[in-house]
């Protein structure tokens, strides 16, 4: 196993699409780093950088200590597992799985050994002698996984390898693939658009936009200290509400028609007067008891039924905003409501840059 | 998925495929009877009467030294055709398949050939190769080979062979490029990951991968080499010198219309679709089965 460490890497592709734009990433021995974000943002470039299979236009990419920029894939001691899954159509299981280990000399015995028990861990070992074409896309996608275990290389990579299976087998695969790394320990770096597949893979989530980082943290850092307002915004179902606002004082900010709330400031200092754009997720605001004065208020209009919670739909500031609320609750009707929103669950961002204004 | 058209009434069906029924009866089904039943007659030299003879136009073939000859030397012919036109034809598409710039020119070039006919291009082939003032000749007499096949049964038999290959190359390039595109990048990308260079991850990947295409192919070229190698050699050697390169195609011609010896022409055309049959029936049998995944 070993570190795979990026230094300030670009990718410009021929036709002058500059993909990734300048990332530096530390991914340390073990661990599993999910790379998030929407479609189109790079992501993909950046994973197959790592690989060998895209050119490194600028920066440095090392594995294992070992700057990797000019080495070709096969010795760059890493597994990939596709999003096609991109298995030898003409080959056994057992051959797919084998492929790797007799190119690079393993002795007989030893490859038996490795592919029995890869089989053996992914439940796969009735299909060895099938070919692919005669697997389910859950079957498939094991093998997959196990030609890359095989190996046991420096490092796996997964490009959204299980956006292809429907959403039950997805999910089980995803604690599956938890529950291997848990017993392999081996560093992985796995590239997704779905952030609830990021949230409960991830060691550490890397939010990336436009071919660059946004924010790098654990699940919950990301989750509830959002650095920037994308990050905010792409975290989270349903989305985090953005008003808005101004700040009226330290810790303090003002939305036009709806009252103020208070944030938590930490050690920012924001002048007086400053337009910001605050944000707000619907599970983190609690309806007041009518004569309660929260000072905070909106004019709820429609109301959608999810089952476990219900949603509703009204306006702060001229933006929308959505409240998430218990099943549970009576109908609230259209009566004004009071919400609580705790200051820590406040987030305020710079209306330019749309950093979050607060440090931590 | 199946896409069917229904009719109410049964003549308009009838109407569309009767021109398609009436090609294949007066060009196909026809003479491939009149040849059938000519194989078993023996006409007199002015074809005044002729008799029934059973399959003696067949035993007398198979005991004759000129027919063995040229049916040995048709299959050593459509190996080296289907070989080399097939060997080069990969090559040229493997590397097309690698460019990026200036790809489309490229692969329309290697097309051309394949529009020209065979006739022309046996002329072609002819003047390049006349061991006078020939181009490719005079190189040859340049570097020490005197070349000359008009006298030289081996030399003609090269020529036919080169001729053939070059024109066939398109066609075979074509399918090839057709079929390598068709194999998923990340495949070739997964094997480079899993350590095989470029040539092993060519034959353990790639190869076998296109080998659908290849049998496909295999056959065609093989159909070719026997059959619409004609105009080659009518236009180059004419068969000759000495019959060195009279392959099976042309000795119908020439044992029937030269010759006019009907019946054995017959029984050599039978012969032919026996092959041609043969080859046929292979193609669609092992394409459904084995060489698919
Ligand atoms: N071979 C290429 N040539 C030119 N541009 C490319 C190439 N591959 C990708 N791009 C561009 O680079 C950008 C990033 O692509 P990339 O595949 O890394 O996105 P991604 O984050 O993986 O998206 P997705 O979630 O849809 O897979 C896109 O704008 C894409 O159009
Ligand atoms: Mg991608």
């Amino acid at each position: 196993m070993a570190s795979v460490v990026l230094d300030n890497v670009k990718k410009v592709y021929p036709g002058g699409v500059e993909a990734v734009k300048g990332i530096s990433l530390n991914v340390p021995n073990g661990s599993f780093t999910v790379l998030l974000g929407p479609s189109g943002c790079g992501k993909s470039t950046l994973l197959r950088m790592i690989a060998g299979l895209e050119t490194i236009t600028s920066g440095t990419c090392r594995i294992a200590d070992r700057v990797v920029n000019e080495v070709e894939p096969a010795e760059r001691d890493i597994a990939m597992v596709f999003q096609n899954y991109a298995l030898y159509p003409h080959m056994s299981v057992y051959d797919n799985m084998a492929y790797g280990l007799r190119n690079r000399g393993t002795p007989k015995p030893e490859i038996e050994r490795r592919v029995r028990e890869a089989a053996k861990m992914l439940a796969i070992e009735d299909f060895l002698e099938r070919r692919p074409r005669a697997l389910s896309g859950g079957q498939r996608q094991r093998v997959a996984m196990g030609r890359a275990i095989v190996r046991e290389p420096q490092a796996f990579l997964f490009d959204e390898p299980l956006s292809n299976l429907d959403a039950k087998l997805r999910v089980q695969m995803r604690i599956e693939i938890r529950r291997l790394h848990n017993r392999l320990k081996a560093t992985s770096i796995f590239v997704t658009h779905d952030q609830v597949e990021a949230m409960t893979l991830a060691d550490v989530v890397v939010v990336m936009n436009q071919g660059r980082i946004e924010q790098v943290g654990k699940p919950t850092e990301v989750y509830n200290r959002p650095a920037t307002r994308f990050v905010a915004t792409f975290i989270g179902s349903p989305a985090m509400n953005l008003a808005p606002g101004r700040v009226i004082g330290r810790g303090k900010v003002e939305i036009p028609g709806s009252g103020t709330l208070d944030f938590d400031p930490d050690t920012f200092e924001v002048a007086e007067g400053t337009a910001v754009e605050v944000g707000i997720r619907p599970e983190d605001m609690t309806v007041a008891t009518p004569d309660e004065n929260t000072g905070f208020v909106i004019k709820p209009e429609f109301v959608e039924e999810l089952g476990p919670n219900r949603l509703v739909h009204g306006t702060a500031g001229g933006e929308p905003l959505v409240l998430s609320v218990a099943s549970s609750m009576p109908d609230l009707g259209t009566r004004a409501l009071g919400l609580r929103v705790p200051a820590n669950r406040v987030h305020v961002f710079d209306t330019t840059t749309g950093r979050a204004l607060r440090r931590g | 998925m199946e896409k069917r058209a229904v009719f109410r009434s049964s003549w308009l069906p009838l109407a569309l495929v009767t021109p398609q029924l009436i090609i294949t009866f007066v060009f196909f089904v026809w003479p491939a009877s009149q040849a059938l039943y000519q194989s078993v007659l023996l006409e007199d030299p002015f074809g005044l009467k002729s008799q029934f003879v059973w399959f003696d136009n067949f035993t007398a073939l198979f005991r004759n030294r000129d027919y063995l000859e040229s049916f040995n030397r048709t299959a050593v012919f459509s190996l080296l055709v289907a070989g080399f036109a097939m060997g080069l034809a990969l090559l040229l598409a493997v590397m097309a398949d690698r460019i990026i710039k200036g790809a489309t020119g490229y692969k329309t070039m290697l097309v051309w050939p394949y529009a020209v006919a065979p006739a022309v291009a046996g002329a072609l082939w002819v003047f390049m190769f006349n061991p006078r003032i020939g181009i490719v000749a005079y190189v040859m007499h340049s570097i020490g080979y005197d070349w000359n096949h008009q006298i030289r049964g081996q030399d003609a038999f090269a020529l036919i062979t080169i001729a053939a290959v070059w024109k066939q190359i398109s066609y075979n390039f074509v399918f090839f490029l057709a079929g390598l595109q068709a194999i998923p990048r990340s495949l070739i990308e997964a094997a480079a990951i899993d350590g095989a260079g470029p040539a092993k991850r060519f034959w353990t990947i790639v190869f076998p991968l296109l080998s659908p295409t290849t049998f496909f192919l295999l056959v065609v070229n093989i159909v070719y080499a026997f059959f619409d190698t004609f105009g080659i050699v009518h236009a180059t050697t004419s068969g000759g010198p000495a019959k060195a390169t009279e392959i099976l195609v042309y000795k119908v011609f020439n044992d029937g219309f030269i010759g006019l010896d009907l019946g054995a022409s017959a029984a050599q055309s039978v012969i032919l679709m026996f092959i041609v049959i043969v080859l046929t029936v292979v193609q669609f049998r092992y394409i459904e089965r084995k060489v698919s995944y």
